[in-house]
């Protein structure tokens, strides 16, 4: 793989949740190389001030359109909200979802929060997805429009019952398992959720993928501070979030 | 227009070296542009043998830089003679060698199995601040500066260049005990202890608590360093903290560096080290300097 920094044109940046942004960029190359589960590196704000890029994942591809959504946390992402003519863009990094719809012909798809973002690409690339998202409340409720269209099932769910199923995504899914029958599980969500359905998924022998989030560097695998833990011994003890995933088999890490 | 520079018998293209740990073994970084653009790597940081770092989280920015603590992941000297030196030396930077040891031996053997392998310099590291034993712990008492200079001089066949930490009160004790012990060159400045803590959780972000600080934000104690240390001792000097432009690289061979590296900003900018180059060139084109070595110290103080 071939690494580029594009410039990208802002098309749009909207507040479609509290605090939850809907960023759309114009960027013919990158468009045609992104992949579900890939991200994007992202300059915001002043670099002296901010030497970290912020790795955002990529929603959704139209044309030469791309869509990413973030919640704004800290400094970084407040700069990258103000940033409406052009942005700075290296990428697409990372290995994305494994599309396979000969292999598996019933998946699941489930996220949680900011992590149900990254899921709606992948969702229109499956012929058939079963899809679960959770979010905390009714305020954050988002691209549910979207998940219908893409997806031949739907579930939505928040933490306080204000809206959809009351409770978590994950739940849904385990009660749905049994008549549904899914061959695999894509997720991306908080650590707490990852780390239920990684159990979950071994329990019952599927095939999970899960996408992972880190603090991070460079953003292409050269300096080693994005790591997440697996269970080989040594040097490769830690494998890069950036490089090795984002997106890696469930029972390879440990979380 | 003369960029070449010449580091203790080892010519280099230009003063531009991509600085250790930021730059793997320049694998990432060749997919951006060709490596012979610059004028060295210092490649990440070996050990005797592979380590699996620290657990993460091992990165987060700071104002104007970023804390780290990776603790020196890295497959180890023989995997790096075996599977790195054949591709660095497809282009023609030099390759200077990291070595980081927890004992005088592991150093030691490091430099000969490194002296025997095709790399053209040695930097010394005992200024990890992000692992227990070694590390900061020898080079920051000039005793024992001078004591693993002089052991690890007998085994180095190649030059060797001592890194030095800018975690003491006075840097130009560590750098003249460096000098007395042999070394042949100096490189400054390794990261600035630091620390940061998140207010929502009470934890610190950093999973090893501590870790090392650079950036823009540690220029100004780096320039300094390198000031003082080009009036104490006699070494060529490569001088590193926050290089970020053209500019900055200038001012630190003002302040006189002989070269200088690059690190942060690699991570702001994959092209950053290139960049630096063209902004020297800028910056002698722009005041008829015709040798960059002639810039090498001439800061003007009156």
């Amino acid at each position: 793989m071939s690494y580029q920094i594009h410039s990208c044109k802002v098309l749009s940046q909207k507040e479609i949740a509290p605090n939850i942004i809907e960023t759309r960029i114009q960027n013919k190359e990158l468009a045609e190389q992104a992949k579900p589960g890939q991200f994007l590196h992202i300059q915001c704000g002043d670099p002296i001030s901010m030497p970290l890029r912020r790795p955002i994942s990529i929603c959704d591809v139209q044309g030469d359109i791309l869509c990413f959504i973030y919640e704004v946390k800290g400094r970084g992402t407040k700069a990258l909200q103000s940033q409406t003519e052009t942005l700075d863009i290296l990428g697409p990094v990372g290995n994305g979802f494994t599309v396979a719809p000969q292999t598996y012909k019933n998946p699941a798809v489930i996220g949680g929060g900011i992590g149900v973002y990254p899921m709606l690409y992948l969702t229109k690339q499956l012929p058939t997805a079963s899809a679960y998202l959770g979010f905390r409340n009714k305020s954050l409720v988002t691209l549910e429009e979207e998940f219908k269209k893409a997806a031949t099932f739907l579930s939505v769910s928040t933490d306080d019952g204000s809206y959809g199923n009351n409770g978590f995504a994950l739940d849904c899914l385990k009660k749905d398992f049994a008549e549904k029958q899914f061959d695999i599980i894509y997720a991306c969500g908080p650590k707490g959720m990852l780390r239920a359905i990684q159990a979950f998924a071994k329990e019952v022998g599927v095939p999970c993928q899960i996408s992972l989030e880190e603090r991070m560097g460079c953003g292409i695998g050269a300096c080693l501070t994005c790591s997440c833990e697996t269970h080989e011994e040594g040097a490769g003890k830690y494998q890069r979030v950036c490089k090795n995933g984002p997106v890696f088999w469930a029972e390879e890490v440990v979380l | 227009m003369n960029l070449k520079v010449n580091i203790a018998g080892i010519e280099l293209e230009n003063p531009v070296i991509a600085a250790s740990g930021t730059f793997g073994f320049g694998r990432e970084y060749a997919e951006f542009y060709d490596l012979s653009e610059i004028g060295a790597i210092s490649v990440k940081g070996l050990t005797k043998a592979p380590r699996a770092g620290n657990p993460p989280t091992r990165i987060t920015e700071t104002y104007g830089g970023i804390l780290n603590s990776v603790g020196l992941q890295n497959p180890g000297v023989d995997a790096f003679i075996k599977e790195e030196i054949p591709f660095l030396r497809q282009y023609r930077c030099k390759i200077i060698a990291n070595m980081a040891g927890s004992t005088f031996e592991d150093y030691c053997e490091m430099a000969e199995k490194l002296s025997d392998a095709d790399v053209d310099l040695l930097e010394m590291n005992i200024s990890c601040p992000n692992v227990k034993a070694g590390g900061a712990a020898f080079g920051t008492n000039p005793d024992t500066v001078y004591e693993i200079t002089k052991t690890v001089r007998k085994y180095a066949k190649r030059p060797l260049i001592v890194k030095l930490s800018p975690n003491v009160s006075d840097i130009t004790e560590t750098a003249k005990a460096a000098e007395a012990g042999g070394a042949d060159a100096l490189s400054l400045i390794n990261t600035l202890t630091g620390m940061a803590i998140d207010v929502k959780t009470r934890r610190p972000i950093l999973a090893n608590v501590i870790g090392g600080m650079s950036g823009p934000c540690v220029k100004p104690v780096a320039v300094r360093m390198v000031y003082q240390v080009h009036k104490a001792t006699k070494l060529p000097i490569i001088g590193m903290g926050g290089i970020t432009t053209g500019d900055d690289a200038v001012e630190f061979m003002l302040a006189g560096s002989h070269a200088i590296m690059v690190g942060t900003a690699n991570f702001t900018d994959p092209y950053a080290c290139p960049k630096i180059r063209d902004g020297i060139q800028a910056y002698m084109k722009q005041y008829n300097i015709e040798d960059v070595n002639d810039l090498v110290g001439k800061v003007i103080v009156d």
